[in-house]
This record gives C-alpha cells, structure tokens and sequence, in this order.
C-alpha cells in the first residue's frame, strides 16, 4: 500500500539531511559508474577480439593438396593428388546443405604489368563463390560470375591495391593489365578487411587459368565455408569428416598429413579466440563483481553510519508511538530510495562517459565498448538489494533500541 | 491512575548486579500533580522511565487506568505510550530537522491520524503553549523555554492520560524554569495527571505531592502545599 504520509517522512528526512544523502547517494554512483566502464571496456576488449576474425569467413575451410607421404594400398610414396571439378561437384553432393560457398583456389605468383607500373602479384582462379568465402567486397565493378566461368575470358578483378599500385589514380575498372604477356581485362576492384596481403590479390576465372597455364582440369586447391548454422564443433566434425572421405576418394593413407591438408585455420583460429573470449567473459563477472562488492561494502558502512546517527531521533520517534516496523521502514526505504536514484544516475553517467570516449579507445584494443542494459540493470537491482541489507540489519537493531538508551546517548 | 506494587529493577554491571529499585509501592489518582525527588542514583529516573515504558521492570505490577502493564512487546509499548503518555524531556528532544508544527504533529502521525487533521490539532496545541508565530520555525531557532514549549505541545497532542516530565526544567533558567512550571501547572489545573522528576526543592514544591527516593526505596511520601509559579513570573 502506499503510504503518502510515510514518503513525506522519507523525503523530508532526505531533503533535510542533503550531506548524508549525497554521501551515500556518491558511493553508489560510484560504484555503478565503475562497474559501467570496466563493463564497458571488457566488452570492448572483446569486440576487438571479434574484429580481428573477420579476415575471411568465420565458417571458411581451406583443402590443400600435395604429394603423399605415406604408401598406401600399393601406391607409391611421393604421388601428387589433383582434384579436379568434378571433386567440387562430389563434394557438393556428399555434403549438400552442409557446405555453403565451394570455390577453386588455384594461386600462382605473376609479374603484371599496367603501363610503366608493375608488380609481382599472387594470381587466383577461383568460382563465383570465393567472394562471400573471402569476404571480399566489390568497391567497383563487379566480381567473377558464372558466365565468366563458362566462356573462360580473360578477365580478372584486382584488390583495391593492386589499383593503387598500378593503375596509381586511374580507374582500373575497363583497362587492360598485362599478365606474362596476356592482356587481361579490369572488371572489378574489391576491398577486403583481411589486411594488405588479401588486397594484393589477382582474381580470374579458374577455368581462364586452367585453359592458358595448365592445360587440364586441375582446380588447385578448395576453399568453402560450412553452413553458418553450424557451431564450432559442428563445424570441425565436419572437417574430419570431409577429411576421411576425400582420402579415401584418392586413395591416400589415412594418417597421411601432407598428401590431403584440410586447412581449417579459420576454424582453429576461432577456437582459440573464444577460448580468449570466453577468459575475457569470466573475467568481467570478477571485475563486476569487485566493484559491486566494493560499492556493497561502501553503503553498508554508509548506512551504519546513518542509523548510528540517527539513533537520538529513532528514540524520539519510539517514545512518541512509532513502532519498530515504522522504524525500519522509514530507515529502508529512505535507503532503497536513494540507492535507486543515484545508482540510475551513475549508470547514465557511466554510459555516458563510455559513449563519449568510446571511439577514442581504439588504439587500446576497444573497440565499441558498451554495456549490456540486463547486466546494468541487474547490477542496479544487486546494489538496491544490498543497499536494503546493508540499511536493514542497522534499522533492524536500532529499532529494538530500548528507547530510554537512545534518548540518554543524546 | 496509577498503580505500582513491588516494583524491582537492577542493572548488570560486570558480574555483578545493581539493585536499583528495591520493592517500590506507588499510587498516583487522576489530576495529581507528583514530583519524585532523590539524589543521583536513587533510583528515580529509573522509576519514571517504567512509568514511560522506556523500560521495563524486573519485578512487580504495574496498573495504567486499570490496564496492566507487563510483558510488553515493542510493539504494543509503541501503542501504549502513543495512546497512554506524553513525555517532556530535560533535553527536549526535538527532532531539529522538523520545526515546531511537525515535531508537535509527529504522535499524532503515529496514531495514524491524516495530515489535515494533525496539522490543525498541532497548531491548537502550538496556540495553547503560545508559540502559533513560531510554528514554522525549527528547534535550533527557538530559545529553550521555547523549545520546552513546543515538546509540551508534542506531549500534549496525543491528549494522553499521564503526562511525564524528567527534570522538565534542568536545562533552562530560573525565570524560564517558572514560565515552564507555571504552564504545567496550568495544565494540572486543567485536570491532566502529572508525574515529574527533579531534584530542585523549589520545582518539586510547585507540585502537590512530594516522593522522596533513597537507594531504591520511598523514603517519604507527603502532600504539600503548591506553591503557584505565576506569582515568579
């Protein structure tokens, strides 16, 4: 029930006694704001975790083929492994929705030339697919299509730096650049998260590559991305899997390690991170626990403090007719009261100041630091809990206060 | 009024036990006016604290207007004193962040009365003890004998059955002291039940009957002839 005449108690006692209310009202804004911060940064340490990974797609996997190691079923040690695109089409049908993006991987380093400009430069025939494995975004023109595969032009599209340092101001896009002797015609320019390395990379048709400078249907190596739907051990079943059939589709020896490489870098890499993410995530329970408990231990001396204070007045009150739950209650919620306003106003000053120098962080491995609402308002909750605690057990004891004690201390 | 039958209350101290009250018979009617009276350490504060249910005895009965007084929760003491007592203090204890209106109007709040109401009965007490101008003020800018004013208002409000006083006047002169006794007596006039601790001669003769405690036990019990407090005024 509400009860106007109490709250008029509660906030009298307030408005009159302002230091008291700011003293308690400071440490629980404090503590709030802190853990808002150190909240904030952790989590903005994790997004830079997070950040880092986006080079290629969090669900690529990369098969790599060599020579094998390892006799097996009378084959000799030694012999190359050459898939072929009718190995990307087994393994489309093998795994079906399990596999999202299939491309070719077939690099090689080439001199090319634009003009006076030249460069050595990796050269990858890839499919139509290799641009979601790479995460490469299309800055201008377009990327390689099916058509391209099908007609084997001699086109390519260049990473943003490949254009820059060719082309220098020019637009790429239209132009011809010059591969060993073979003109190859610009029809996209992509950009890519992944660093300079993944922006010094040539793309043409694997079938353009596979025509001119091979002669056969050897596709190199496979590059794909697993259903995105499928978590990280999922993911790596996959892998072992794709692993033991290929080998046995070419026949090599099961603990052979260089004949088939399945290289799940991505897969490994991310594993890792979350193993860091995850140190992170059991760190910042500490760290918010650490202020809490700080900020906990603040009020409770706070509060025993306030009723010390306060005893005369309790006494005064119990002479008068007040009961012992009217004591407490007037001790509690003028507690709870304050702990809940200025705990809000340190969670706004918090946000704030994450909000005003969140961007400026980078540098300092932070990026976007910001704080979930659930576990502000969680930790809000915690401090009005311990705040009523904290305020309860003094309120408790002074209202047993005989009140002749209470009265002869004053 | 009153009925006190072989009260008893010690102390510990230490290992030990102080034996304060020894065996205390005490009988007060309606519309006396009593001072109990004793050297530090007899006993009497402790007497008039029983009396308040500030405390409790150890030993004994004790009758208010027919209703014993015994095992008290703390609740049903808050109850009581609210209902049956009004206290007036040496030290006043004014509550000092409310002024005179508030600090009068608080029992009031605690038998659960609504604002409206309080506020005018408050300020009827506040005429009554001559301080209406001064209801807004609070206790730190009134004098003494003000301030002992307002918390007679504060114990009067309540319209209790028995008014306690403890060394009413020990903090205020002796002109202010008359003005103060001249009130209580007043009130007494009026027909409220007075009991008082002091140690003054002259203030105890102002009542109309003298107790006089030594060690813990009455050493006499006289009726005196009142000697009026106007007439110093």
């Amino acid at each position: 029930m509400f009860d106007l005449d109490l709250w008029r108690e509660i906030f009298q006692s307030i408005n009159k006694n302002k230091t008291r209310a700011l003293l308690s009202g400071f440490t629980v804004a404090f503590a709030i704001m802190l853990f808002t911060i150190l909240f904030g940064i952790a989590n903005g340490l994790e997004n830079t975790f997070e950040k880092f990974f986006v080079r290629t797609a969090e669900n690529a996997v990369n098969i790599r083929f060599g020579t094998t190691s390892k006799p097996y079923k009378g084959l000799q040690v030694g012999r190359q492994i050459m898939p072929t695109s009718k190995d990307l089409i087994y393994l489309k049908e093998e795994f079906g929705d399990n596999i999202e993006f299939l491309s070719t991987k077939l690099s090689r380093n080439y001199q090319i030339k634009y003009k006076k400009e030249k460069g050595s430069y990796s050269v990858s025939g890839v499919s139509p697919d290799y641009q979601y494995i790479e995460k490469a975004k299309i800055k201008d023109g377009r990327f390689i299509n099916l058509k391209d595969i099908k007609s084997k032009e001699k086109l390519c599209v260049i990473g943003r730096l490949v254009e820059e340092d060719l082309f220098l101001k020019e637009s790429a896009v239209g132009k011809y650049i010059d591969l060993e002797g073979v003109q190859y015609k610009v029809v996209g320019v992509y950009s890519d998260d992944g660093g300079d390395r993944q922006e010094r990379v040539v793309y043409v048709p694997f079938t353009t590559i596979q025509r001119l400078y091979f002669g056969n249907d050897d596709i190199g190596n496979i590059s794909l991305t697993y259903n995105p739907k499928m978590n990280i051990d999922q993911g790596l079943g996959l892998v072992k899997e794709m692993t033991t059939k290929l080998k046995n589709r070419f026949e090599v020896a099961p603990n052979d390690q260089r004949a088939i490489r399945i290289g799940s870098r991505a897969l490994t890499e991310k594993k890792r991170l979350d193993n860091i993410s995850s140190g992170l995530a059991a760190l910042i329970p500490i760290i918010g626990f650490g202020t809490l408990i700080a900020g906990i231990l603040g009020i409770s001396n706070i509060m025993i403090f306030i009723v010390k204070e306060r005893t005369k007045e309790i006494g005064i009150r119990k002479a008068l007719g007040a009961s012992p739950k009217s004591v407490v209650s007037i001790i509690l919620l003028e507690s709870i009261l304050i702990t809940t306003i200025t705990g809000y106003i340190g969670l706004l000053i918090g946000v704030g100041i994450l909000e005003a120098i969140g961007s400026s962080l980078e540098r300092y491995f932070i990026t976007n630091p910001s704080v979930n609402s659930s576990i502000l308002i969680t930790a809000t909750i915690v401090l009005i809990i311990a705040g009523a605690i904290a305020g309860f057990v003094p309120a408790k004891k002074a209202s047993k206060i005989k009140p002749i004690i209470a009265l002869r201390n004053g | 009024m009153l009925e006190i039958r072989q009260l008893h209350k010690s102390y510990p101290i230490g290992d030990s036990s102080l034996h304060v009250l020894k065996g205390i018979d005490l009988s007060v009617k309606d519309g006396e006016m009593v001072a109990i009276m004793g050297s530090s350490g007899s006993g009497k504060s402790t007497l008039l604290n029983i009396i308040g249910m500030l405390d409790e005895a150890d030993e004994g009965d004790y009758i208010l207007d027919g209703l014993a007084i015994k095992d008290l929760t703390e609740k049903k003491a808050a109850v009581y004193r609210n209902k049956f007592l009004g206290f007036i203090f040496q030290s006043f204890n004014l509550i000092n962040y409310k002024n005179a209106l508030e600090n009068v109007a608080l029992p009031l709040y605690y038998q659960g009365m609504n604002r409206k109401e309080r506020q005018e009965k408050a300020l009827f007490h506040l005429e009554k003890v001559g301080l209406k101008d001064w209801a807004k003020h609070l206790p730190k800018e009134l004098s003494g004998g003000q301030n002992q004013r307002v918390a007679i208002a504060r114990a009067l409000a309540a319209n209790p059955k028995l008014l306690l006083a403890d060394e009413p006047t020990g903090a205020l002169d002796t002109k202010t002291s008359h003005e103060i006794m001249a009130f209580i007596q007043q009130l007494n006039d009026e027909g409220k039940t007075i009991l008082m601790v002091t140690h003054e001669e002259d203030i105890a003769n102002m009542c109309k009957r003298i107790v006089r405690l030594r060690d813990g036990v009455i050493m006499e019990d006289t009726k005196v002839t009142q000697v009026r407090a106007e007439q110093y005024v």
